[in-house]
């Protein structure tokens, strides 16, 4: 729920990355943190336990400067992985703007990039927010491993694209970031689907993680215009 | 069903505000009253200006409240429509404000937990008012900005987040 301030003249916006445990949402914050200038970030908080696995959640403010007289920040959130942390997931989704799902592509993590997809879903859906229409991406991680599933399984298995029943949305739309690939298209069966962006990425190194983060922002200020 | 709804606060209703805030603030002695939305955004700030960041006091401030609205849940209560931590010289009171935003204040020993709470009832009301015909008023209708705007914004992600 981005909130337009017209009083001190600013416009925030709330991006949430989510994803199973272990999978880089964190990873993805401490780069950005780490690489942004420092005139454009606030302080990061982690709400993490000894282990530092996140607890509740970590919370980077991300400052674009003032554009036309609106200071315009993003508040970058993540959420914990594990399932047991569910009550401080859902909360977190609260008011989001943009939706960053960090997969984790090693083979033997599918099953648990599946379950918090699904839980993404439902726990949108307790709020009343629908996933197929707000600006959402999926940022498949850690493809330097040598276990990474093949993109078109995890394609498959996590974005494999939602009816698109909006007749005036039903026309070819490619995918800008991947050559020959559509983001709504015809399966074979003639029906009309829509998937969310992709892209792939080491957040270790960096690789990846400001692609994903302009990808969405962009999206995200889109739904302001 | 669709994303979240976005709102947006006019000069005339932060001034509105500010003019409870402030008046509350006199009557109570406190230091600092700050309007969070449950988002986790400052809404508007009154008093002595606070020495922290606003915009991590406020996304953890929500987090507080958030939780604590789980936890009273789970011991069968609707919600807690108020919150109370207690520091050695500093102190914050919280308070719900019709169920979208929260008023948080500071406060020393200047004065008494006791006041703070007799004094913040009645602006907790006034407040109430305002947001509620504030978001009545909007009608749910969301924010736009000029597409200037967004043109300029996306050059500034471009150079901001390109590496």
């Amino acid at each position: 729920m981005s909130m337009i301030n017209y009083a001190s003249r600013e416009i925030n916006c709330k991006l949430v990355y989510y994803g199973p445990g272990l999978g880089g949402k964190t990873t993805n914050l401490e780069h950005v943190y780490n690489k942004v200038a420092p005139g454009a970030k606030g302080k990061m908080i982690s709400l993490a336990t000894e282990t530092e696995r996140t607890l509740f959640f970590d919370f980077l403010p991300v400052d674009l400067g003032t554009i036309r007289g609106f200071k315009t920040r993003f508040h970058l959130y993540t959420v914990p992985g594990q399932v047991y942390y569910n009550a401080s997931r859902k909360l977190i989704l609260k008011g989001v703007d943009g939706v960053v799902f960090v997969a984790d592509s090693q083979i033997e993590r599918m099953e648990a990039n599946i379950e918090a997809m699904q839980n993404l879903y439902d726990n949108m859906a307790e709020h009343g927010y629908d996933l197929t229409r707000i600006p959402f991406i999926i940022q498949y991680n850690k493809r330097d491993l040598p276990n990474a599933a093949s993109i078109a399984d995890l394609q498959a298995a996590l974005n494999p694209g939602w009816p698109v029943e909006d007749a005036a949305r039903q026309r070819p739309l490619a995918d800008p970031y991947h050559e020959g690939e559509f983001l709504v298209g015809r399966t074979q069966d003639g029906e009309w689907i829509e998937r969310a962006t992709y892209f792939e990425a080491v957040a270790v190194n960096g690789e990846g993680v400001f692609d994903t983060l302009k990808a969405v922002s962009k999206l995200v200020l889109k739904t302001l215009g | 069903m669709s994303g979240a709804s976005s709102w947006s606060l006019a000069e005339a209703d932060h001034d509105k505000i500010v003019v409870l805030l402030t008046a509350f603030l006199r009557e109570s002695n406190a230091r600092t009253a700050l309007l969070v939305d449950r988002t986790g955004q400052m809404v508007a700030t009154a008093g002595e200006p606070p020495e922290f960041d606003p915009t991590t006091f406020a996304s953890l401030a929500a987090a507080d409240f958030s939780a604590n609205d789980q936890l009273a849940r789970l011991i069968g209560e609707p919600e807690f429509g108020s919150l109370f931590h207690q520091g050695e010289t500093a102190s914050m009171y919280l308070a719900d404000i019709a169920r979208r935003v929260i008023l948080v204040v500071l406060f020393d020993t200047r004065t008494t937990l006791g006041l703070v709470k007799l004094r913040v009832r009645g602006t907790v009301g006034d407040l109430s008012k305002v947001f509620t015909e504030m978001f009545a008023r909007d009608g749910g209708v969301a924010p736009r900005v000029e597409q200037d705007f967004l043109g300029d914004a996306e050059d500034e992600i471009d150079k901001l987040f390109g590496e």
